[in-house]
């Protein structure tokens, strides 16, 4: 079979990837656990509150907390179930749940967002995209700045036009959208 | 044939050239949105969904659903020239796919997976027209316990059926059920579990956690892997094209059978990905030559791709003609739907007839166009990849923020979103399943009032749902469905004592 006589290489490079050889940061077992007693807890929440609403009948059929109740009953369940099919378990055999480098990736693209969504309460959504595109493309994926500002500003741009100018879509707005009058 | 009329008055609805445009944004958007790491076909509709909340529905619902059928076929393109399958469901296509692009027949697997995606639809989209109008005159006779018989029949198929553990489906579910009903009582106007906070008293918008679950925590599970790949991408030229297609009937016990699994998959809640290897996995048993399967084999592009796309399409089927979504991406168009003042069900079908056929419509017209165009443009979408992760994510995390923020302009909202981000990330790694909980979030309200209103008319009695043959057969269905494990095992024994075993 010939190869077509259109035909592109394409090659892409990760220069922070995390290293294969990594320790690990905790396993799945102790994930599993902590998970289950969260649910738990939450299950148990839940059904207090249900009770307190009322979770038994009246003249008119069911209690608003009924439905409710009973599904806290079931989540405890399930979760205590899990809870203890994993502690019988055997520990050794279960697999890494993050090592520390992928945890570290994983950070380095949560902060930033955490930020991106603390910023847009008072920069507005706009300004908040165009400082989290062009800040993470330059110092996590180490792009020229040059590409990152302008990548940050087409696509905040774009984004504008699209949902401000053409769908009427509201979206918060900080000083910057207050001093051009939008 | 009613049907049919109304189909091609369907057409009439759909030819015009704004709907014509909006389908081929839909379809540009979603082939972006499956060839993208970190995105797929349920994150990409949640997130172009507030695009639509100023068109009217038939509009919204043809460019939502091109979006995704643009995303299954995007899902090939990466399959088979990196190996890297965009979805689940595209992993047993990379089995065959992969090898094939490998020897210099990358042109010839792309063609396949398109041709036999375009397949697996039209013969769910067959169904479709066919099936769900005369399933919905039926539904249409439905009360309250029916339908909640109904409802249990999906969850009760997902806890027995679903290939993870019993106690994480049920966790999942129940935990969506529960999300689900924070905020005011629709029935007694009682707040519940709002825990004193004025945010919570509009509840949890479903598209919000569907925003967070899949579109952010995907974003957190793709920067944990290694991004770098290396690949060709070459043009489909149409002598290939032909070729694969002159070559086509030869397969059609396998066109055929993986079509029928997929349809069946997706109408239950089974789902893509289990049609996928199931349709590879019969193929390969039935073949002449099984060992030839994984070297780049046609064939094995042919059977799972064809599974997959059928039910993918199939899933809008209950959807359709019941309001219940038999997959994940189905349901949050249905979630989109209730945004656009429909109210999905049985109904539908009588009121809103145009919106039914003009999508019905679409799903034809959409896998045609579809497939023209990704035969003739994978050159170009195949370079997208050439964009680094490193401007991908930041950009994904915006979009998920504006999609998030717009559905009630609420900033409480985008907190939300971060926060199901993070337990979708978590959830994802111990092995919860996410579908199970999207089901009950968007299904949550309606299957509880379905119950209150048939325990209101029962006078509290649960014999309400065995008091006809009807819901009493779909009641006694859900509880084997749910209990399915133990009695294929007692049934199982059973058999073996009663015949001895021959070898």
């Amino acid at each position: 079979m010939s190869k077509s006589e259109f035909d592109i290489e394409i090659i892409v490079d990760d220069p922070t990837a995390p290293e294969p050889d990594s320790p690990a940061v905790t396993d799945i077992h102790t994930v599993e656990i902590v998970v289950s007693l969260m649910l738990l807890a939450l299950a148990v929440m839940l059904g207090i509150d249900n009770w307190r609403t009322g979770a038994s009948w009246d003249s008119t059929g069911p209690q608003a907390g009924y439905f409710p109740f009973y599904l806290s009953v079931i989540l405890g369940g399930a979760s205590l179930y899990g809870l203890v099919t994993t502690f019988l378990a055997r520990r050794e055999t279960s697999e890494t749940f993050v090592t520390r480098a992928q945890l570290r990736r994983v950070m380095q693209v949560f902060v930033p967002t955490l930020l991106f969504c603390l910023a847009m309460q008072f920069l507005g959504l706009y300004v908040a995209s165009f400082l989290l595109i062009a800040g993470f493309m330059r110092l996590v994926g180490k792009i020229a700045w040059w590409k990152s500002l302008l990548t940050a500003f087409v696509f905040t741009a774009i984004m504008f036009v699209t949902f401000d100018v053409a769908f009427d879509v509201i979206m918060p707005k900080g000083p910057l959208e207050a001093a051009f009058g939008r | 044939m009613e049907a049919f009329g109304l189909l091609m008055h369907g057409f009439v609805v759909l030819l015009t050239w704004k709907t014509i445009a909006l389908m081929m944004v839909g379809l540009v958007l979603g082939i972006f949105v499956g060839v993208l790491p970190g995105l797929g076909g349920p994150n990409g509709v949640a997130i172009l969904l507030p695009l639509t909340f100023t068109m009217d529905p038939t509009s919204a619902i043809v460019m939502l659903s091109c979006i995704y059928w643009g995303a299954l076929f995007g899902g090939a393109i990466t399959s088979i020239l990196f190996n890297i399958p965009g979805e689940a469901w595209s992993v047993a296509t990379t089995f065959d796919g992969y090898p094939m692009a490998q020897q210099g027949r990358a042109a010839e697997a792309l063609t396949a997976a398109f041709t036999s995606s375009f397949i697996g639809s039209l013969v769910a989209v067959l169904l479709i027209t066919f099936l769900a109008p005369m399933i919905s005159s039926f539904a249409l006779k439905f009360g309250p316990p029916e339908f909640f018989a109904v409802y249990l029949l999906t969850f009760c198929s997902f806890v027995g059926l679903g290939r993870e553990a019993k106690h994480k489906t049920v966790i999942s579910m129940s935990l969506g059920l529960l999300l689900a009903g924070v905020g005011m009582d629709t029935v007694s106007g009682t707040l519940r579990m709002t825990f004193g906070s004025n945010e919570l008293l509009r509840g949890i918008n479903f598209l919000v956690a569907v925003i967070g679950l899949f579109g952010i925590s995907e974003i957190l599970l793709t920067m944990e892997e290694r991004l770098a790949l290396r690949g060709h991408a070459a043009a489909i030229s149409l002598r290939v094209v032909l070729k694969v297609w002159k070559d086509l009937p030869r397969y059609w016990a396998t066109l055929l059978r993986s079509s029928f699994i997929g349809c069946w998959l997706g109408i239950t809640p089974g789902g893509a990905i289990a049609a996928s290897f199931m349709g590879y996995n019969l193929a390969k048993r039935f073949s002449k030559n099984p060992e030839t399967f994984g070297k780049g084999r046609i064939e094995g592009v042919f059977a799972p791709e064809t599974a997959a796309h059928a039910s993918g399409t199939a899933a809008l089927l209950p959807m359709l003609a019941l309001g219940i979504p038999g997959s994940g991406t189905a349901a949050i168009l249905l979630g989109g739907l209730m945004v656009w003042g429909l109210n999905p069900g049985p109904l539908l079908f009588v009121e809103h007839k145009d919106f039914v056929w003009g999508l019905i419509a679409s799903m034809y017209l959409g896998n045609v166009v579809g497939l023209v165009l990704v035969l003739t443009t994978v050159p170009i979408f195949a370079s997208i990849l050439r964009v680094p992760f490193a401007a991908v994510a930041p950009m994904i995390v915006v979009s998920c923020a504006i999609g998030a923020y717009a559905i009630q302009n609420a900033m409480f909202d985008i907190w939300l979103m971060l926060g199901f981000g993070v337990v979708g990330y978590v959830f994802k790694k111990i092995g919860i399943p996410l579908a199970p909980f999207t089901l009950a979030l968007v299904l949550g309200n309606r299957a509880e009032d379905a119950f209150r209103l048939s325990m209101i008319g029962s006078g509290g009695s649960m014999k309400v749902f065995w008091s006809n043959g009807l819901v009493g057969t779909i009641t006694t269905l859900a509880i084997a469905l749910l209990f399915w494990p133990v009695l294929d095992k007692a049934f199982g024994s059973i058999g073996r004592l009663l015949r001895p075993a021959k070898a």
